[in-house]
Formats: C-alpha cells, structure tokens, sequence
C-alpha cells in the first residue's frame, strides 16, 4: 500500500513541525481479514467509482440512454455556446453569493440574540431552527401560494395597507431575489446554530474582563465576539455558498427556472437537458459544475481556514 | 467526425446494465411456471389533473366489468416536460406500468419504441386504425400503439356567449382578432387568457399556428427536418407565431394575472364569461366538463387567424397507450386485454362519457355522440371545408425542448418576437442534433 512508502516522509515531516508531540506513523494495521471490505469495496465500486468514470466518458458522447456517438468535446462546445448558460452561471452566481451573505450576517445577529439572556429562549432557537426540518420542496410549494400575485395571503396583507402587490415569482426582476429570501428564510437556522455555538465557546471571562475596562457592548460585539466565531464564519460560508452554487429544487419547486429563463441556475439548465432527453449534454454539464464548484471552494476553504488558524 | 458505435454501445450497455441492476428489484416476472391467469396490472393515466385521473378511474371500473378478476391499479403523473422525464426514466430503467398513455408523433419516436415498447401490429383492434394515427404511433418495424380519445384542435377556444352578447363575428384575419379583442376589452371582459402557470400552454400561439404555415407552405415540414435555410422561425411565415405571441400583451390584451393562471382556473374564466378568448388545445374541453358542465357548449372554436385570412385548423392525432417491453407473461395478457377493452364499444363509450371527445376519433371502433361539445361542430366545418393541417409534432421529428420558456419569455415581454424566434432556431438545432438527423451536423 502507498502508506507503507509514504510513512517514512511522514514521520519527518510531523517531526519537523514538532508543536505537538511526534507520534511517529506506524504501518497502518488492519483489525479485520481482508474478505470483511468486499462488500464495503463492491458498493462503492458498482455506486460510485464506475458512475463516476461512466459519466465522465458520457459527457463525450450523444447519449440518448439506449446508444451512445462518441463526439469528442462537443457537449463542451455546445454547452458553452448555449445562451442560457452564461445566463445560468451569472444567475447562480448572485445567488450563491446574496444567500451566503445574507445567512452570515443575518445568522450572526439572531445568534447574538440567542445567545444572551431573552425571554422565551429556548422557544425563540427552536422556532429559528424549524424551517431547516422542512422538506425544500415542500416549502417551495408553500411560498408559492403564500407568494401568489393575486391570491396569495402576502399580497392580501400588502393590499390591507395600501402596498404595491408584487408578482414575487412572476416578474422577471424580482423572482431570483424572492427566491433567494425564501432559501435565507429556510437556510438561516443551521448558520445561527453554528453561530451560536461559536458565541458560546468564546470564555466568558473576556467578555467580562471587557466590562471590567468599561467597552461599550458594541465594542466587546466587533473586538471579541466577531474575531472569535471566525472557525463558525468559515463554515457558515462554505456550507451555504456550496450549498447555494448548485442549489435546485427551490428553484424548481418556485419558478421551475421561469418567468422565461429568467431564474435559470447552472443546475435547472442542467435538469432541463436532461428532461429533453440531452443526457450526454446534461452530463457534460454536470462536470462542468463539478469543476466550478471546486474551483471556487477548494481556494476558499484553504484560506478561510487558515485565517481561522492564524487567530 | 469520430464515430466509434461498436465501442460507445458497449459501454452503453453497460450503462444501463447498471441501471437494470438497480432497477432489478422492482420487477416481478411471474418466473416460476406458466403465465399467471389474470395478473394484476398498473396503468399510468395521461396526467394529473382532474379530467385524466376521472377518465383512468371510469376505465377501470369498465374493465372490471368485463374482467372482474384483473385487478387494476391506477398511477398518476405530471403533464409536460416533468412527464416526458419520468416516462423515459421508468421505461429505461424497467420500472414502466404494464400500461401508460403517451403522446404520439415526434415525443412518442423519442421512446425508441423498437427496444422498449411491446408491438402491438397483431391485436385485433390494429386494422380499425386510421392511416395518421399509425403512422404517429409506429415506427418502420411495428405498430405499438392503441389510439386513446379523440383527435382535437389547436387554434383559439372562445366564449360564445360574449360574442354573441357583444355582436362579434368569428375571425379570419389577425387584424379581425385584435379588433374583437378591443372591443371585449371595452366590455369589462378579459379579451385574451395567458396562463403561465403552466407554461405549456404558452406555446399555443406559434404551435397552433403550424397549419397555416403548411398552408402557406406545404413544403415547410420537409425543408424544417432537412434544416434548410429559410425554413427557420426566423422567417415567415413561421415567424408570425412569435410576433402574434409577442403582439397580445402589447396591446395589454390579456387577465392580469397571466403569469401565474393555471390552465384549469383559465378555463373556468372562459367557461363562465368573465373571460372571451384562450389560445388552446382543444382536448382541454374535458376539464370544462369537471369543472363547469353547464358551460360546456357556450365555448366554441375557431383556428389560429391570420394576417391574410384564409385560416386553418391545426389538428393534432389521438394519444397513445402503450405496454411497456418489460412487462411479460400473464401482466403482457392483462395488459392486453386492458388495450381491447379499451377500443371496444364499452370502452369508447366511456371514453365518450369520462372525456368529451374534442374530434373526431383515430378507431372505426369508436363514433363521436350525438352530444359532443359545441366546439366539435366548429371543428368539423374546418374539415369539411377542407382547411386543415396536421400539427408540426406529426410530421417532423424537430421539436425544441424550451419552446414553453421562450414564448413565455416573448408574450411577458421579456424578449421580441425575433430573439425568441431565433433563440428557439438554436433550441431546435440541439435538439436536432442530439437526434442524429441528417443535415445538421
């Protein structure tokens, strides 16, 4: 095996670094005979290792499930001429990023609330938390009729006090941005827990201390409680713009990728070629948001987490 | 270009080797011993909504009047895009009901019928056909399809009784339709129904235009499938679709809340007056029936006007229903069985009662009644008079997967009528390709 090889290397390297204390790397020993993996090695085999490899030499391919026509890059080609496609990427682009603002900060305040001595406390976390449990779809059904234009109970609300009744999902400027409220709406639970068991970490002889020197909460909020929640940032952001970059079934549930394309993301672009049958195209997309998503998140998470570690 | 078949079908087989596998679970082959007498079946109705899940309910019930030992289970599923999605999902993976109803034409040759359907050349029922409906359900090697319902139009479904009301007369010209559309305006009354609640039904303006761009061109079809130059909806005629699509919200001629009307709540609008004119399918007629049967015959038909008169009804052939290659034995005899009945007095009787026939029928089996929608009588004097054109979909395998999107995008305004024709030339492209068709590569 390659640990046998590498275990040399590795137990300089982690003795060079020498902040912990050495534990030099054995040759990894196996507790159980070898025939115990089989069947841990044919399920990952059959369910992942030849998909994966399969849809790598689909995505070369015109596809229709039942013949293939190898046709080099020629998905590739198409898909990047496709003009719903730079539509779809601009699209999943602000809304991975609006949502993953918007969960950061929105899930930093409520935790901040959370966390101090409110009446109702535990009530108020559960309450913040129930939308995480939902189904997205079904809360994608929900909001489309609470969200109707014209008998929706928002619009009904609005008209009450005289407000403009917007179309939330039907009119092509707002309907990206309805969704993305909806997906902070449902999201925002799992960034205030993270949040809040960053707050709760922090030990509460700084913030006393703090007191102690008379800073103003406001202070104490930007000097300690910001800078020590970084890790719970990093995570919140990476989870909820991973999670936002190939965010779907909202989407689909909402708008179905509409009015016309304008809520197309990379995923409903993708999840319509499919339904059209494109499946050597759609997979072809598949990789190709494959290698977005990685592209975006392998830097990102490599620097948020050192930051996290510098502090 | 590369083509290496031999190997890429390998791996395909594999492929879907894999699929099968998954799938294997699922299936029930009786394996042991003969065919099992009376096996019980699933049959998957056309959609749905209300008017499919009536008509499937009705039919089994019929059936077990003849057969009482057949047990029947009925499934449902969802109409457009969601549907042709799961229909070619399940026949690929070898989970398909032992009977479903499918569309015929160019969705019904995307099934690869030859390796996934069972024939159905030797049925009794095969001879009955009509000449079109065998020819949108076969493909050169067999016959797989039993016809279900009617055939039906494509055009404008309007209120008879506010066009009687307010003294309008049935358009020919595009310039006629505006003209009555203003007038109805001036009347309080919603001129135009757009219900992209469903998006499908955006489409109707250009689709149910197609017969009189045959009839402009009847060469139009054959140019379109062998992608020659000028057959394009970037030219006329088939242009005229987009710009009457793009034309009726411009003239603010539609319900306010055409973004987000279903197709079944528009109908009620147009059933009970508040509502003149729905560019639609005329199949629909059946949820009329579920939901306002008292409404029924003050809605009436007429085809897609145009700019120069002389307008034509675009018609489109019956649907299908199919047994799946995957069902065998004892389920393949049920199922068969099912189809029979289906075409049988009894059944066309049924067929009459649970969805009003919207046309004329694809089976001698069958007879539109006495009582049929008033909007049948408006049909058939385009066909007595001649002024017909089958729908795109019958005659040219080409169909762009995003049409719903892109005429939504043209009649909310979002696009012209130009983009949208082009931006559907290039959809149309993809799809063409995919497909293998000569001429596009």
């Amino acid at each position: 095996m390659a640990t046998t090889n590498l275990a040399p290397t590795a137990l300089s390297a982690s003795a060079s670094t020498g902040s912990k204390a050495p534990v030099p790397r054995k040759k990894m020993k196996s507790y159980y005979p070898s025939w115990f993996f089989i069947p841990a090695v044919a399920l990952y085999v059959i369910f992942f290792a030849i998909p994966t490899f399969a849809s790598f030499y689909f995505s070369l391919t015109r596809w229709d499930l039942f013949s293939s026509t190898y046709i080099g890059f020629g998905n590739f080609v198409e898909f990047f001429q496709d003009p719903q496609l730079l539509n779809g990427f601009i699209h999943t682009f602000e809304y991975g990023f609006a949502t993953s603002a918007a969960k950061v900060i929105i899930g930093f305040l409520l935790a901040v609330i959370l966390t101090s001595p409110v009446v109702a406390r535990g009530y108020l976390r559960a309450v913040i938390f129930f939308p995480v449990l939902i189904s997205t779809i079904g809360v994608g059904i929900m909001f489309k009729s609470l969200l109707d234009p014209f008998h929706g109970i928002v619009n009904a609300v609005l008209g009450v006090f005289g407000l403009p009744q917007p179309g939330w999902f039907t009119d092509p400027s707002l309907a990206l941005a309805s969704i993305a409220a909806v997906d902070v709406w449902k999201g925002v639970g799992i960034a205030t827990l993270i949040f809040m068991a960053g707050i709760v970490a922090i030990p509460s002889e700084y913030f006393e201390a703090a007191r102690m020197d008379g800073a103003s909460s406001f202070k104490i909020l930007r000097t300690i409680t910001i800078p020590l929640t970084q890790p719970a940032t990093a995570t919140v952001i990476i989870l909820s713009l991973i999670g936002g970059l190939r965010s779907f079934d909202l989407i689909w549930a909402t708008t179905g990728g509409g009015p016309g394309f304008t809520s197309d993301v990379i995923a409903s672009v993708i999840y319509k070629e499919y339904q059209a049958g494109f499946f050597g195209l759609s997979t072809a997309g598949n990789v190709i948001l494959f290698i977005v998503v990685t592209a975006i998140m392998v830097p990102l998470s490599s620097f948020l987490n050192r930051r996290a570690v510098e502090l | 270009m590369f083509f290496r078949r031999t190997a890429s079908r390998a791996v395909a087989v594999l492929g879907v080797a894999a699929l099968a596998g998954i799938a294997l679970s699922g299936c029930t082959a009786s394996s042991g011993g003969g065919p099992a007498k009376n096996a019980p079946i699933t049959f998957l109705a056309g959609g749905n909504d209300p008017a499919s899940i009536k008509t499937a309910n009705d039919l089994v019930t019929g059936f077990n009047k003849v057969y009482p030992k057949i047990k029947v289970k009925v499934d449902t599923r969802p109409a457009g895009t969601d549907g042709d999605n799961l229909i070619k999902t399940r026949l690929s993976t070898g989970t398909m009901d032992d009977v479903f109803f499918y569309n015929s034409g160019s969705l019904f040759q995307a099934l690869h019928a030859d390796t996934t359907l069972q024939p159905l050349g030797n049925q009794p029922w095969a001879k009955t056909l009509t000449k079109d409906f065998k020819a949108t359900v076969s493909t050169s090697k067999g016959l797989y399809g039993a016809p279900f319902g009617s055939t039906f139009d494509g055009g404008v479904m309007y209120n008879k009784k506010v066009y009687a009301q307010l003294g309008l007369s049935v358009p020919d010209t595009w310039a006629q339709f505006i003209s009555n559309s203003q007038k109805i305006k001036a009347a309080g009354i919603t001129p135009i129904l757009g219900s992209f609640g469903d998006t499908w039904t955006a489409q109707l303006f250009v689709l149910a235009d197609f017969a009189n761009v045959s009839a402009q061109d009847p060469t139009w079809a054959g140019n379109y499938t062998a992608n020659k130059a000028d057959a394009k909806y970037v030219n006329q005629p088939a242009l005229a679709g987009f710009q009457d699509t793009a034309e009726v919200k411009k003239l603010g001629l539609l319900n306010k809340d055409y973004a987000s009307l279903t197709n079944v709540n528009a109908l009620k609008l147009l059933a009970t007056g508040k509502a003149a004119q729905y560019p639609m399918i005329t199949a629909v007629i059946g949820n009329v029936e579920q939901s306002n049967p008292d409404n029924v015959n003050d809605i009436g038909y007429f085809a897609m006007p145009t700019a120069n008169g002389n307008s034509h009804a675009t018609i489109w052939e019956a649907g299908g229903a199919y047994i799946p290659k995957t069902t065998t034995g004892g389920k393949l005899t049920s199922a068969e069985k099912f189809l029979t009945f289906l075409l049988s007095p009894a059944g066309c009787d049924i067929q009459n009662e649970a969805s009003l026939p919207a046309g004329p029928y694809a089976t001698s089996n069958c007879t539109v009644p006495a009582n049929a929608p008033a909007l049948v009588k408006d049909e058939q004097a385009y066909q007595d008079a001649g002024k017909t054109g089958l729908a795109l979909e019958f005659i040219s395998p080409v169909k762009g997967p995003n049409l719903s999107q892109i005429t939504v995008q043209v009649e909310s305004g979002i696009s012209t009528a130009a983009q949208g024709a082009a931006l559907y030339d290039q959809d149309v492209k993809k799809q063409a390709q995919q497909l293998n068709l000569p001429g596009w590569n």
